[in-house]
């Protein structure tokens, strides 16, 4: 593996090396590696590009790793992954999208999950975003992911973009069957003229499901963020949307919320706040010693945390 | 030592000019326990902010163990050894009190010492150590954990502002027994501001500020005897409570 290879898929899948379990590694458009196991089959796609991940009813205590990077600028990357979770299975997904692009044409990744989650399956999903290279080339990333769950499923998805990516716009639909659970963390960083937007819908249609969205973004310099959140409740349900925003310098955030019960016995919830950071909180920090560009840096990680 | 000479703090509102400390000089010896007390909005808290260089004075100078310390900033004061507890701590969404001790330690602290300084403020640290510093914690174990803060670094001078404020009668024993330990242990000068009689009992100076002035200075045995007489005055309630008759 090339040495900058590795140290975008260290960024984004925290892989120092090849990982233990299934894997997918796809570069600059095309599958590079590739492992199967006895429990989790990835198969190419044979009508478009893309990979079908099928992982067995019962697997439990596996992971799957199906990292992304891209180092040649001027490319325009479309990937559909399906993945198939058999009922009762608990795997760990580590997905993510990595691009250095020194060049100055715009390079862009735009997966398309789509997750079929069997009955009292648990997966938890991890997807890091990440950007780097000097040129003035754009690095673009535009995931769209759909996700239907079974009965009695949990999924929990952690979706990271920290650095680097100039524009990204990400489309998340969910629907839960009874007595289904997802968690959804959603952290985000822009600085520079970066754009994101985030659109989240879940929908609640069995009785006893739930979801939680838990946003926490920080927006710095002339950088401009967008959530939309619905959470629809079909059902006797319970919905917590929660965004949180650090805003600074000449950056924008708008966070619009959308809660709708159909049934009389859901319970929705939206909470939104956008602020700057504290003064008495950098202060706080300042009577240990630490300056004020060092206590922001620590406000502003641990928030992103 | 801390000598203030001619602190003077004034904002500026609609009605005029606002004299918040008004040309207040006094000294804080090394090794000293100093209790600062006086009526609410008497101008304590903004006293010890000037101090810590959270608020800078309209004139006067502050003087630390011989250095002229009025220009330096919050952070340059704090690299010097002085430290501060809030009266009412800042919340931190994602910052773990743990992280919060050894930030204030300016070293990763190991989990048995981020314990004794928990413990010191009366909390079972296990409970707490992973906890968040933020909203989630009531009043009272917030504050507790700010004066933990203060336990965890080793200052010249370490500022209270009303530590037993929000602290449950349970617990105050326990902090009164923390205070006494500081002021002999590794704090070398401890300033607090209190209400708390069983505080101003560990004072070996003693500080009155009422109107942005001092009012008085001296040894507990000076100046406890004073407090009540004088306020009482200023008391228009109670003083009409007396003139009825009733007690």
């Amino acid at each position: 593996m090339e040495k900058l290879d590795s140290l975008l898929l260290q960024e984004i899948a925290g892989m120092h090396d090849i990982p233990m379990g299934a894997y997918n590694i796809r570069k600059n458009g095309e599958g590079l590696s590739r492992r199967s196991t006895a429990n989790i089959e990835i198969r190419p796609k044979t009508d478009k590009p893309g990979i079908d991940i099928i992982v067995a009813p019962g697997t439990v205590n596996e992971s799957v790793h199906i990292p992304v990077i891209i180092t040649q600028t001027g490319i325009d990357d479309l990937v559909y992954n399906d993945f198939y979770i058999g009922d009762g299975a608990d795997v760990l997904i580590v997905a993510g999208c990595g691009i250095h692009n020194s060049g100055d044409s715009k390079s862009q990744h735009d997966g398309i999950h789509t997750f079929h989650i069997g009955k009292n399956a648990h997966v938890k999903y991890v997807e890091k975003h990440y950007g780097e290279g000097d040129g003035l080339g754009e690095r673009i990333l535009n995931p769209v992911t759909a996700v239907e769950q079974g009965e009695n499923s949990v999924c929990e998805m952690e979706m990271v973009q920290i650095k680097g990516v100039d524009s990204t716009k990400r489309d998340t639909k969910a629907s839960l069957a009874a007595g289904a659970k997802l968690i959804v963390t959603e952290r985000l960083l822009t600085h520079g003229k970066q754009e994101a937007l985030s659109n989240i819908e879940v929908r609640l249609n069995g009785a006893d499901s739930s979801a939680q969205i838990i946003s926490r973004t920080v927006a710095k310099d002339s950088s401009k963020q967008v959530f939309y959140y619905n959470a629809v409740g079909n059902d006797k349900c319970r919905a917590h949307v929660q965004c949180d925003s650090i805003i600074m310098d000449n950056a924008t955030v708008s966070s619009i919320p959308g809660i709708t019960a159909n049934s009389a016995y859901a319970q929705i919830i939206h909470e939104a706040a956008i602020g700057r950071i504290n003064n008495d909180q950098l202060v706080k920090l300042m009577t240990f010693g630490l300056t004020e560009e060092e206590a922001e840096e620590i406000i502003i990680s641990g928030f992103l945390k | 030592m801390l000598e203030l000479q001619n602190i003077s703090f004034g904002v500026d509102t609609d009605a005029g000019k606002l004299e918040i400390i008004d040309d207040v000089s006094l000294t804080v010896a090394d090794g000293s326990f100093t209790v600062i007390t006086g009526p609410n909005g008497g101008g304590k808290s903004t006293l010890a902010k000037l101090i810590m260089g959270i608020e800078k004075p309209t004139s006067g100078k502050i003087i630390y163990n011989g250095e002229d310390i009025t220009p330096l900033s919050v952070t340059e004061r704090a690299k010097k050894g002085i430290g501060y507890a809030f009266q009412q701590p800042p919340r931190f969404k994602g910052l773990t009190v743990r992280r919060l001790l050894s930030l204030a330690a300016g070293a990763t602290l190991p989990e048995d010492e981020c314990c004794s300084y928990l413990t010191g403020v009366g909390l079972c640290s296990k409970d707490y150590l992973n906890r968040e510093m933020d909203a989630s914690l009531s009043g009272g174990e917030a504050k507790r954990i700010e004066i933990a803060t203060l336990m965890a670094r080793n200052l010249g001078l370490a500022i209270f502002d009303e530590p037993e404020a929000g602290i449950d009668l349970w617990s105050f024993s326990m902090l009164v027994k923390s205070f006494r330990a500081m002021s002999s242990g590794r704090h070398n000068s401890v300033l607090v501001i209190s209400h708390q009689e069983r505080i101003m009992d560990l004072a070996d100076n003693m500080i009155v500020i009422a109107d942005g002035r001092l009012k008085n200075q001296g040894t507990k045995e000076e100046v406890l005897p004073t407090l009540m007489g004088e306020f009482n005055q200023e008391c228009d309630f109670r003083g009409k409570e007396n003139a009825d008759g009733k007690a």
